[in-house]
Parts: C-alpha cells; structure tokens; sequence
C-alpha cells in the first residue's frame, strides 16, 4: 500500500519532470536535423521559469473561465498522465480510470482549452478552438477504437492489464494490433498538434491551431498551457510505450532495482519515440486544413479496421 | 399504498391545472400555480424515491370504475415505473421552481398555467398506468396537453407550423402504439397489462409489435428518422415546458418502449438487438451533427435530446441482444447504462434549457449570433450552464461520463454473442457512439462559447442582467446533482438494482461496499472507473499548481486590449461567429450528410457591398420521407377531392355500391 | 503441424494485403495509386513465398517470384511511364466520395469476414483466415473498379483481385494448379495494360502532342 503510493507519486513526478524535457530533446533534434544548432536541451525549463516570473496580460474582456482554465487543463492532464503506467504497473490509483477514462480526461482538458480560446472573443481565438474541435472530433472516436481494440484483446480497458497482457505470451504478431498502432500514432500527432496537422513552432499563420487558440495567454497561465502540452506529448509516447513496448516495466512488488531498471528503459523508450518523432517531422510537410479530415478519418477507419481484423486474429 | 398516493398528486396536478384555469387572470396565479406544482411534484418525488429504495413495499393493482364500463382503469407501481416516476418528478419539480421566477415573464399565463399541471399530470399517469387503454389514454392526454404549451406563442413565427406537425407525429405514434397493444392483447382482448404478460405473442407477432412500439415510442422520443417535430416543437414551448419536453416527455417514451419490449413482451430475438442499437447509433451521430449547425440556442439543446436518446437506444438494444442470448449479467450491465442516462439526461437537458431560458428571458434573444459575452453579466447562469456542458459532453467528473462509459463497457461485452452480424455491428455503434461523444463535445464549446463567452455581439447582450433567485436554485440544485452523480455513481448503479433484477431478471454487483466508491461493472481486472478519486485528483493537482504558482510566481496581472497577433479590431463583428465555428465540421460531414453547399456572392470589384456567404442545408430524412409522402397525401387528396361535387345521382351510387361489397364480404366471410 | 511463429507471419501478410488494398481506396493521385499496388504486389508475393516455405511447396517460389518480377515491378513501371505519357500523372481523380468508398470497403471486410468464418468451420485456421482476408481483397478490388472512372484505376483493381485469387489459392494447402492459374492470369493483365495501352494512346495522339505542352512552359522567349 505505501509502496504503491510511493511509486504513483515517484511517478507523478517524473512525468512532470520529464515532459519538457523531452520536448526540448525533440526540439534540439529537429534543429540538429535540419543543420541548425538549435536551443539548449534545457531549454524549455528555462522558458517555463521566464513565464512564471512575468506579469500576465489580460486581455479586458477575459472572464474568471479564462484565467480558471490553465489550472484545470494542466490537472486533467496531469492526472490523465499519472495513470499510464510509465516505467511501472501497480499504481495505486491505477484503478480509479481506465484507458476510456483518460481519453475523457484529456476531452475534459480540450473543451476547457477551446472555450478559453473563445474567451476573449478575437477572430484567432475562434478559428483555433474550431479547428481544434473539429480534430478532435475526429481523433477521439479513433481513439477509442484503438481502445476497443486493445481491450477486447486483452479483456480489459485498465492500461495496467493491457500492458501485462501485451507482455504475455498470447499476444503474437496481429495485424489488428499493427493497424491500432497505427492509428494511435495519427491520432497522437493530431492531439499533440505536431506536423502535418498542426506545427508547433509557428506563430502569426493562419493554418496554427494549437497556437491559436491559446494566442491570448501569457505569463504564468501560459507557462501551466505548455506545461501541460508537454505533459500530454509525453502521455501519448507512455501510453504507446507501454501498450507496444511493455518490456521493462516494473511490476508491483518487484524490488528497488526493478524499478530503476524501469525508469532507465523508460527514458530510452522516450529517446527513441522522440528521436522518430523529430525524423518524422523534419520529413514531412504540413497538410492544408481540409486534408486533416482526410488524415484524421483514415486513422478512424483503421480503427474500424482492427476492431474488425480482431475476429479473425482471434480463431487461432 | 404508493400508487395511491401518487394518484391523488396526479388528481391534485389536475385540480391545480382547473385552478389556473379558473384564475389565471389573477397577479399571484402564476406564483401559486407553479408553487403547488412543486409541492406536488416533490411530494410524488419522494414517495416514489421510497419506493425505488423498498420495492419489496410495492404491490397491489389499484382499480377505478373509470373509462371503459368492462374494463375500468388499472394503476399500478413497480420497481421500472418507480424509477422512471423518480426522474420524472425531479424533472417536474426542477421546473416549477425555475418557473417561480420564470413563469412571471409570461405575456399569455392563461395558456399556460391551466396545462403545465395537466401536462405533468399526464405523464406521471402513464407511468401508473397497469392497462393497455389507461395507458393509452394518458399517453394521448401527455401528447396533447404538451401540444397546448407548444401552441402557447401561436402567433410567433414558425410555431403554429411546428405545433401542426407535432399534432400530426403525436398522433401517429399513438396509433401505433394502439396497434402494439391491440396485437398484444391478442383475439381475447386482454388489456390488463398482467394478463398480456401472461400470453407472449408468437413470433412474428412480437416482431411486429417490436417495430410499431419503436415507431410509436421512438416518434415521441425522437428516433431519427420520425426526430423532424422534436427541434420545431421542444423549442416553441415556454421554456420550462421546453425542459420539461426534452428533460422529461423522451423519457415517458423511453418507459413505454421498455413497458412493451422488454416487459410485456417475452423474451426477445436475437436480431431486435442489432436493429434497435443501429437505429440509436444512427440516431446520435445524426443527432449531434444537426445540434452542431444551429445557431439557435434553444433548437441546439433540441437536437441533442435527439443524440441523447440515440444513446439511450443503444443500451436498450444491447440489453436486447445480450437478453436473447441468455447473458443476464452484460444485459444488466447495458440496460444499467441506458436507464443511468436517462436519469443523467434528464438532470443535464432540464439545466442547459432552464440557462437558455435564463438567456432568453433577459435578452429576449435565442440566436447565439446576437449573444456572446452574457458571462461578465450573468455569471451564475453562466457557471451552472457551464457545468450542463460538461456533463452533457460527457466529461469525466460529471455524470454524463458515467454512463457513457457504462455503455462502452457494455459494448466491449460484445465479442462473447454467438451471432456474427453482432460481433461485427455493436463496435460498429460503438465508433458512432464514440463520434457523437466527440461532437457533443464540439457543439457544446460553441453552444456555450457563443452564448456566454467573447464579447457582446448585440446591445441588448452588452445589457443583460442575470435572473431572479429561483431559476437560479433550480439550475444550481441540478449542477448539484450532476456533479454528485458523476463522482458517486456507485449509490445510484444501486439504486438502480431492483429495476434491473426485474427487467433483464440479473443485476450489478453492489457498488457501495467497494473501496472508495468504486464502480466496477464486471470485474476488478476488467474495468473500473471512480469518479471520486478523479474529482479529488483534479482538484488536489489544481490547487498545487495554484499554490506553486502563488508561491513563486509573478502575481502581477495587467489589463489591456486584447492581443489578436497585433491587430486587435475593437468591433465584436470581428469575432468568431456560431456559423463559423462549425464550418469545418459542416465541411467534413455536412457535405455528404446534408448535402451542404455553400455560395460566395462577391460584389463586382470597386463595389463597396459587402460580400455574401450563403450555406445550403438539406433534410434527408425531410425530403426522402417526409417530402414524398406528403405530396403523396395531397395527391390523394386531390383525387379525393373530386368526390364532393358529385350529383345527388352519384352519392347513391357510392352509398349503395358500398353496400354491395359489405354484403359481398359478409358472403364470402360464411 | 505449424508454429505460432509461422502463423503470424502468414496473418501479417494476409493481414496488410487487406489494410493495402485499403489504400488503394483512398488513394486519389494516378502516381500514389500505382505506388500502392505495387506494394499490394510485393505484399502478395511474400505471403506466397511465405506459404511456399511452411508449407514446403518449392512451386509456390515460382508463383512469389512472377508476383514480385512482373507485378511488382514490371506493372507498376510501364503504368507509371504510360501515366506520364497520357500527362495524367497529377490528376486527381474524380472518385466518388472517398469516405463513402472506404466506409463500403469496411462494410465488405466485414461481410467477408462474417460469410467466410462461419461457413469453413471444418478448414485449418490458416486456410479459413486466408479464405476471409482474400474474399476481401477480391470484394475491395470490385469496389475499386466500380467507383473510378479512370481505365489505369480500373486494371489496377481488377489486379489487386487478381491478388486477392492468388492469396486464397495459395491459402489453401495442396491446391493443384497454383502455378500455372498465376501464369495464365499474369498473361492476361499483362495483354489488358497492353491494350489499354494501345487504345489510350490512340485515343490521346492528338491531344497529348508535345508542342501543345510546349506552349504552357512558362519559358517561352
């Protein structure tokens, strides 16, 4: 009981400790790739700091809703984050959501999200919180066939027993489980507004969504908005982490080394996903608006899909 | 003893809806009429509260020497209608107490004081009904007593229209539902519902029954394709009565469709489970997606009682399918998940109308395209209609969420039926089901986005005060509910056992002994979900943000024009707009689904004109269904038409060549 | 008896043979189209040459290597020049609604699916899986050529049909005939691109003359 406190909160925090860390790493990366030097690793803890440390500017026709919802996305995320098992299962509170629930979660944060972006009441503000529902709209029903797929694989919708069934010996190689992979990678690009769908390092260009929505911020409210985007990056690698590479994790009840053995193969999972990730992006260009749909729906479609290819996976 | 109390709260709604009748020209009548309905209507809450909690209490038909002489009227309560009672008061109670302040701003109180009673009366008498005919009677009395309040602004513009067209849906749905229970008491004419029970009706007779109550049942409750009256009529209403529809009126519907199929009916066939959870599917995704176009806040909240209702199907139909396959315990499950959301749904309908009702009352405006700002000026409506939102969007920790996750669960059961259409069909309604959830959650943002937030789009927003202490106690005990709902569904799941245990014959597990208020529906290991810790997780990691945050950093905050990436445009014309906001989504489904099409009318260059954006919507179910079959009646009645200029010569040959054939009949007949 | 390994492998090739003829749906540029089936080809030829290799029917190599030499390559080269001649390598072509398409594709899959599973109860896993996944291919490959207008589209679905035939003969252990039904269907598309060939060429002469494209290079002096 205290062990698993213990390690929930280990793991809280290492989730909040490694998010920008990683972005920075993906961000030094991208520059490296493309023969720029790039910003420092540590380069986000340090933007973070700036934030807090300056005034916040408010916009005059900002209500409570705005200044109320940097808190509450950064905790749904946060707490979204600290039930994917990352370098161990056995969570205490692992019980208290499962994979459905943490999509909600991450919902919960988006709907708080756009309505801050309508808050203020500026063109940017609108278009950014209407293309961000319109991707959603379309990312969350794919995921959630994801979900449909790993669980009625695995007979269980809590991450935890996903992840100890996916390290069993029934699992094989499906091509339902590839197509889910799949599809949780377009889904995780759309959600995280990484390229094609959304580049994160623009400003002041009519395709952002992301970006615009959240154009109003600044100070410590837009410190928690980042914070809470690197959290959910890191959130979507753990999960694809721990459902398709559950090597290394940690089991409850296994002793202080396995723990430690998790958290080191953990941070070479998130090197590695990081390192795709900036490939990935420095390859590839950005999709007009209206090609998201496109994107968005074949990643529903494979959804369909493995749900589908599962019946005849599961005869053997 | 239970149903005759809640019989003479019915025959007290009805007195009080004669008084109003009678002194609705009083200044107090409103007050007093809206008061006793309340008092009424908590009272007939808490008794059938008691009795959902003790059904072991509930027995004993009660019979009144009334209507038919040979078959006099049956009233009973058991455990389904004690719940479906429940929802219904807390409904009704909600809304007579935001009528308090509400009802004050009625220019016509004499159209709707005398019917707001009798409406409410109607439907807690079908809920007592024990008799196909008392059933029907009251069902009829529901229809057109709510058909009254809808007419209550006839002179408005398209009400009249809508009011014809609900006369019409409401009719046919009673007709068919008189045919259901017409096949179900079979060639004996056994109208006592326990004698139907008795007798299960062959095969295809049930089928046939099955259909005609999901035309009669799902025409009331909104079922796409019969949902084309519920955004013209729900609307049209005042708005408690709006509520009331919505929140409460589907939900009868829902009752009757579970009377008939699941208790009067025999044991089902495999396939009404793949029809009836398609049929819901469907019916959310369409649903959701005509919410999402509207710019009219009061038609918006219609159109999702339309998605909600879908969902509410799909679990019913899955209770259907895991029913004939003898799974009791998945049939639990799903038929849980369906009557929690209609408990969940009725809570969050009835606020979101009673805040657009706020809304209209102090700006006079529905279209969210004059609207915007209205938080700075009613931030209670604001925060209650807020917190409507989320539930209806199904966000964890409210209690939309709760029930949509039961259903999800219930989906995931699917895999174990033998029938491979099954297998196939219900992940297939679980990726519409999950597409609606994700597009409720859009056509909140804007509902709410464009309504209270940004700046004001009109003057008469820029003006609005928030409104008067009772509608705002009735929106708040609601936003109550829905969060308590959401963060200890355990107690309710519970409560909800007897009325599970005697429809799908298993039940849940009990939730209230778990650790920490747990739900688990089938199994530790499986699934579980506790929206407690969730609640408290949120809030504990909020406020060590805000206390980090208040500890370390800067509290410095400054007001200045907003930022708009350096081109800040005082004018609220440069906001976003309610149509905007849902063009990519229109673009993405709308093109295919209504056929949508859109026309730019540039003015030619130099003109200073402002340029035109017209966007074309079509109804498919309007001009496939509907359309035809109305150029069908007028053709008919064309033709029919000629039969009134006839001779006097002509009439008798009518007259007596129809004699002929009744002779002939009757020959043939022996 | 096979090994779990074995099987896998051969699921994952059945497997991605329907998830590519997925694509080919939602393909809607002549270049990209052409690129996916020549990767439905390759994918087909590994699932013979898989199936030659568990099942230990050296025959089958010859079936993989015909997929791979001529339809892999060969086909998707000569398609690819004949599309740049035509000058239609860019279009976008008018499919009907590509989300309709591919929700009707789903449909089949699982149409295929529940007709073929319940029917070949009595077969080996494999042979029944085969049987679904290749029943899909075909029905795709229909759809394919029922919803485009464009001729190169229609071959390529009555290939990737082709395909879908090739996996379910050769799905089915001890089937006589593999080689040469491959051989003989090969001939037979190759003689239909030739003559689609020829027949658009002549179709087009006049309208794809080079000093007609000549006239829109933009570097005229």
């Amino acid at each position: 009981m205290m062990a698993d406190l213990f390690v929930q909160f280990c793991e809280m925090l290492v989730v909040l400790g490694l998010a920008p860390l990683l972005a920075g790493y993906v961000r030094t990366l991208k520059a490296r790739l493309v023969g720029r030097r790039g910003p420092p690793l540590l380069q986000p803890y340090r933007d973070l700091l700036r934030l807090i440390r300056k005034e916040v500017v408010l916009a005059d026709s900002a209500s409570w809703l705005f200044r109320a919802a940097p808190y509450i996305v950064f905790a749904a995320t946060w707490v979204a984050a600290a039930l994917v098992p990352t370098f161990a299962t056995g969570l205490l509170f692992n019980y208290a959501a499962d994979m459905i629930a943490i999509v909600a979660l991450l919902a919960s944060a988006r709907f708080m999200l756009a309505l801050a972006g309508l808050d203020v009441g500026t063109s940017f503000g609108g278009i950014g919180s209407s293309r961000e529902m319109m991707i959603a709209s379309l990312a969350e029903p794919a995921m959630v066939m994801v979900v449909f797929t790993l669980s009625l694989l695995a007979g269980s919708t809590q991450l935890s027993s996903i992840a100890a069934f996916m390290q069993g010996p029934g699992v094989g190689l499906r091509v339902s489980l590839a197509m889910a992979l799949v599809a949780l990678i377009m889904v995780a690009i759309a959600e995280n507004a990484r390229i094609p769908v959304d580049n994160p390092a623009t400003h002041l260009e009519l395709t952002m969504v992301h970006e615009a929505m959240i154009i109003e911020y600044s100070g410590r409210h837009l410190a928690l908005i980042e914070l809470a985007s690197f959290v959910k990056l890191l959130l979507y690698i753990s999960i694809i982490g721990c459902v398709f590479a559950p090597w290394g994790i940690a089991v409850a009840g296994q002793g202080l080394e396995a723990y430690l053995v998790g958290l080191a193969v953990y941070v070479v999972k998130l090197a590695v996903a990081g390192l795709l990730l900036a490939l990935f992006e420095t390859a590839i260009a950005k999709m007009r608006v209206f090609r998201y749909s496109d994107f968005l729906g074949s990643a529903l479609m494979l959804g369909v899909l493995a749900t589908l290819l599962l019946f005849v996976s599961r005869i053997a | 003893m239970t149903a005759e109390l809640l019989l003479w709260c019915v025959a007290a709604l009805l007195a009080t809806g004669a008084a109003g009748l009678l002194l609705h020209r009083r200044p107090m009548a409103s007050a007093a009429v809206y008061a006793a309905s309340l008092a009424i209507t908590a009272a007939a809450l808490t008794i059938s509260a008691r009795a959902l909690l003790s059904p072991a209490s509930l027995n004993g038909v009660i019979s009144l020497p009334l209507g038919l002489p040979w078959l006099g009227t049956h009233f009973k309560v058991d455990a389904l209608s004690a719940f479906f009672l429940l929802v219904i008061n807390v409904g009704g109670a909600m809304a007579s107490l935001f009528a308090l302040g509400y009802g004050r701003h009625e220019e016509t109180p004499g159209r709707v004081l005398p019917f707001f009673p009798a409406f409410l009366a109607g439907m807690n008498a079908v809920l007592l009904a024990a008799d196909a005919f008392t059933f029907l009677f009251a069902w009829e009395f529901m229809s057109l007593s709510s058909w009254a309040l809808v007419m209550a602004h006839h002179r408005r513009a398209g009400n009249a229209a809508a009011g014809y067209l609900y006369l019409l849906m409401a009719s046919f749905g009673t007709l068919a539902l008189l045919l259901a229970f017409g096949l179900l008491a079979g060639p004996s004419g056994a109208y006592d519902f326990a004698a139907i029970r008795q007798m299960p009706p062959a095969a295809a007779v049930s089928a046939v029954v099955l259909v005609l109550a999901l035309i009669g049942a799902g025409s009331k409750a909104g079922l796409v394709p019969l949902h084309v009256w519920l955004p013209l009529a729900h609307p049209a209403a005042p708005t408690h009565v709006s509520a009331l529809m919505s929140g409460v009126m589907t939900k009868v519907a829902v009752y009757g469709f579970v009377r008939i199929v699941f208790d009067l009916l025999g044991p089902p066939t495999w396939w009404w489970g793949a029809v009836v959870p398609f049929i819901g599917g469907i019916t959310a995704v369409m649903g959701v997606l005509y919410a999402l176009l509207q710019n009219d806040l009061k038609r918006l909240l219609a159109y999702s009682t339309v998605e909600n209702i879908g969902i509410i199907f799909v679990g019913l139909g899955l209770a259907l399918a895991f029913e004939a396959n003898e799974m009791q315990a998945a049939a639990a499950l799903a038929f849980t998940a369906a009557l929690l959301h209609v408990f969940n749904h009725s809570l969050f309908k009835s606020l979101l109308f009673f805040g657009a009702g706020a809304v209209l009352s102090s700006t006079g405006e529905r279209d969210m395209d004059r609207l915007g700002g209205l938080i700075h000026r009613m931030p209670r409506t604001a925060f209650a209609f807020l917190i409507g939102s989320a539930a209806i969007s199904a966000l964890p920790p409210f209690n939309g969420f709760v029930s949509e996750w039961l259903t999800f669960q219930a989906i995931l059961l699917s895999p174990t039926l033998p029938q491979w259409l099954l297998k196939f069909l219900v992940p297939a309604v679980g990726a519409l089901l999950a597409l609606a959830a994700a597009l409720a959650g859009a056509c909140f943002v804007k509902a709410f986005g464009f309504t209270f937030l940004g700046r004001p789009r009109s003057d008469i927003a820029r003006e609005a005060a928030d409104t008067d202490r009772w509608s705002i106690a009735g929106m708040f005990i609601l936003a109550a509910l829905c969060l308590v709902a959401g963060i200890l569904p355990g107690y309710f799941i519970d409560a909800l056992g007897p009325v599970i245990e005697a429809m799908t014959g298993a039940s849940l597990p009990r939730q209230e002994q778990l650790d920490w208020l747990t739900i688990v529906p089938i199994a530790q290991s499986r699934s579980s979900y506790n929206g407690l810790l969730v609640f408290f997780f949120i809030v504990l990691s909020a406020s060590l943000a805000a206390e980090a945050i208040h500890r370390w950093a800067s509290a410095a905050v400054r007001r200045s024009a907003p930022w708009d990436c350096g081109f800040p445009d005082s004018s609220p014309a440069t906001q976003y707009s309610p149509g905007s906001f849902s063009q990519p989504i229109r673009r993405v489904f709308g093109s295919v689904l209504f056929r949508a099409h859109e026309e730019v009318q540039m003015p030619p260059p130099g003109d200073a004109s402002p340029a035109r954006l017209q966007v074309r919507l079509r109804d498919l179910p309007w001009d496939v269904i509907y359309a035809p079959m109305a150029r069908a009646v007028a053709y008919c009645a064309e033709r029919v038409n000629a039969l009134q200029f006839l001779t006097i010569r002509g009439y008798l040959t009518l007259v007596f060549s129809a004699l002929v054939v009744l002779l002939m009949v009757l020959a043939i007949w022996q | 008896m096979i090994t779990p390994l074995a099987f896998d492998v051969a699921h994952l090739f059945a497997g991605s043979l329907v998830l590519v003829s997925f694509m080919l749906l939602y393909q809607d540029r002549m270049t990209g189209l052409v690129n996916t089936f020549a990767l439905h080809a390759l994918v087909v030829s590994f699932s013979v040459a898989w199936q030659a290799y568990i099942q230990q029917a050296p025959h089958l190599y010859i079936t993989a290597a015909i997929a791979l030499g001529i339809k892999a390559i060969v086909i998707p080269v000569v398609l690819h020049r004949m599309i740049v001649r035509l000058g239609i390598h860019r279009t976008i072509e008018p499919v009907v609604g590509v989300g309709l398409t591919m929700l009707a594709g789903i449909g089949l899959i699982a149409l295929s699916i529940m007709v073929m599973l319940p029917i070949t109860a009595q077969a080996g896993t494999l042979a029944r899986e085969d049987l679904a996944f290749a029943l899909s291919v075909i029905l795709l490959g229909l759809l394919m050529m029922i919803s485009r207008r464009n001729a190169v589209s229609q071959v390529i679905g009555f290939m990737s049909i082709e395909n879908g035939l090739i996996l379910a003969a050769t799905g089915a252990k001890g089937m006589p005939l593999v080689v040469e039904i491959s051989v003989a269907f090969s001939i037979l598309v190759a003689l239909i691109v030739i003559g689609i060939f020829l027949f658009r060429i002549r179709e087009r002469f006049e309208t794809v003359d080079i000093h007609l494209l000549h006239e829109h290079r933009g570097e005229q002096p």
